[in-house]
């Protein structure tokens, strides 16, 4: 297969590499460019462990063809922390303990991350919406819903120990 | 069409671990250069917390602070032999052979402070911010780091432990068939309610009520989490989940995400839990295992709420809308 180059902005930084034509966002960004936060799950769309920010929207880098990023501006997990502190989100998930075998995080953070760029005041019927393409087989999803309005401020438990 | 309300009870008595060759699991446990400490297993932890429970247990029965305890696991390669991570079984299997590899190991650092100190072994205590010290005389004391120092250099001992624990197989008695399969069980009932939509079959979830009896709570934030987690995977096997719809007909087998059925983020409810401690005497500090129990129960509880609701009773899960439907046309007719 023959190579071509790509530009992009990966995390604020400014990126140039050669990949094959038919790569995609998730190939080159695990193989080539070392973020291992995108999951390779189904690889096919349905569940949403890949999800990255493709200028700010969210995006499927299993089934995004890297060529099209071309010139894009992509967000992953490891450039969410500012200088070492979490972002928000990464603390609520970590309050809430929203994560147990932590496949499906990273994708949830970015889900939750696009949602709250643009509407930093959800409610809990938009957090379901923003989510519901990103699968978890452990939580339950009540821990991540409840850490995504925490780090609106706001609070929601609705289920409580004794 | 008419929304139906109905509610559903059900309760479980769940094994701890299994009664198959004796299900052992082993660990063991070693003072570093440092003087820290390290576990090593084989027992995967998955997400459920493994890797904190036995680090808890360890930092409790060596008595040294938990920042001090690391645990290495999840490699049958260089690990000790665990049966692996099912039935529940990790807390209490696995801690209980982590107390073992801990007090051996605890022993032989003792033994290597008394030297030092120059006092009987059996005097001493450890104050669990890392030094060891003689029972009412706290000033006469030795770092737990300087005391596995002195057994590694000066004494020419190795501060480490080997733990194992496991329930002798149990046989059922030929005359009775009475048998013992498993020395300790943990607890639940579940209170559902649901609503079914007696022209589509589609049942909702209302809400999820249940008491739980998993022993001492070791990591109490991880048992919630378990058992929220749980309380998710009963309804996905009662409502959605399967590989098999037609079987022995395998038409409409679900071959991905988009066929393979779970209930979403907005196909929850509010799951309201209550856990109730009672120590188990065979228990690692008393724990169970809430693993697997806290998925049980609302299976049969979804199932009887949707009788409760539509008066169909269905014995073969998932509970598919399908299902529901015919019970409800079958009634008809039959009526």
């Amino acid at each position: 297969m023959s190579q071509v180059p790509i530009q992009f902005k990966l995390n604020g930084q400014d990126k140039a590499e050669f990949i094959d034509e038919a790569a995609t966002l998730l190939s080159v960004l695990r193989g080539k460019v070392g973020i291992t936060s995108p999951k390779a799950g189904c690889e096919q769309g349905t569940c949403g462990t890949c999800s990255v920010l493709i200028d700010g929207e969210l995006r499927l880098s299993c089934i995004t063809l890297a060529q099209t990023c071309a010139g894009a501006s992509i967000e992953t997990v490891e450039g969410m922390d500012t200088d070492g502190k979490l972002h928000p989100l990464q603390q609520a998930f970590l309050d809430r303990f929203a994560a147990q075998c932590g496949f499906c995080t990273t994708g949830m953070l970015m889900a939750a991350k696009a949602l709250l760029d643009k509407n930093p005041n959800p409610t809990r019927e938009e957090v379901v919406d923003a989510i519901s393409g990103n699968i978890c087989r452990c939580t339950g999803y009540e821990p991540i819903i409840e850490a995504i309005l925490d780090a609106t401020g706001g609070s929601a438990g609705s289920y409580r120990r004794a | 069409m008419t929304i139906k309300r109905g509610r559903g009870i059900a309760s479980v008595n769940y094994p701890i671990g299994m009664n198959l060759g004796g299900d052992p699991s082993q660990a063991l446990v070693h003072a570093t250069p440092s003087g820290k400490f390290m576990v090593t297993l084989s027992s995967i932890d998955l997400g459920q917390g493994m890797k904190s429970v036995t680090r808890q247990v360890a930092a409790e029965t060596l008595g040294v602070p938990i920042e001090d305890v690391y645990v290495d696991t999840a490699d049958s390669d260089t690990g000790p032999h665990c049966m692996g991570s099912f039935a529940s079984r990790g807390t209490h299997r696995v801690g209980n052979a982590v107390i073992n590899a801990a007090e051996e190991a605890r022993a032989v650092l003792l033994d290597a402070a008394a030297e030092k100190l120059e006092v009987n072994a059996s005097d001493l205590e450890t104050d669990g911010k890392g030094n060891i010290q003689v029972k009412g005389a706290p000033s006469r004391s030795i770092s737990v780091m300087d005391a596995s120092g002195a057994a590694q250099f000066e004494q020419g001992k190795t501060v480490s432990g080997r733990g194992i624990f496991f329930v002798p197989r149990n046989y059922p008695d030929p005359e009775t068939g009475a048998m013992q399969p498993v020395t300790c069980y943990a607890h639940a009932c579940t209170v559902v309610e649901v609503e079914v939509d007696d022209e589509t079959g589609v049942v909702t979830m209302v809400s999820m009520k249940s008491a739980f009896e998993i022993g001492r709570a070791i990591n109490p934030a991880m048992v919630e989490q378990q058992l929220v987690g749980g309380g998710w995977m009963g309804m996905s096997h009662a409502l959605y989940e399967t590989t098999e719809p037609y079987y022995p007909n395998r038409d409409h087998a679900p071959v991905d995400f988009s066929s393979y059925l779970m209930p979403g983020p907005g196909d929850i409810c509010p799951i309201d839990l209550v856990v109730l401690e009672r120590p188990a005497p065979d228990g690692p500090y008393g724990g169970k295992g809430p693993g697997e129990m806290c998925a049980t129960p609302p299976i049969p509880a979804i199932a009887n709420a949707i009788y409760d609701a539509v008066g169909v009773r269905v014995d073969e899960l998932p509970i598919t809308p399908e299902k529901v439907l015919r019970g409800i046309k079958g009634m008809s007719q039959t009526h």
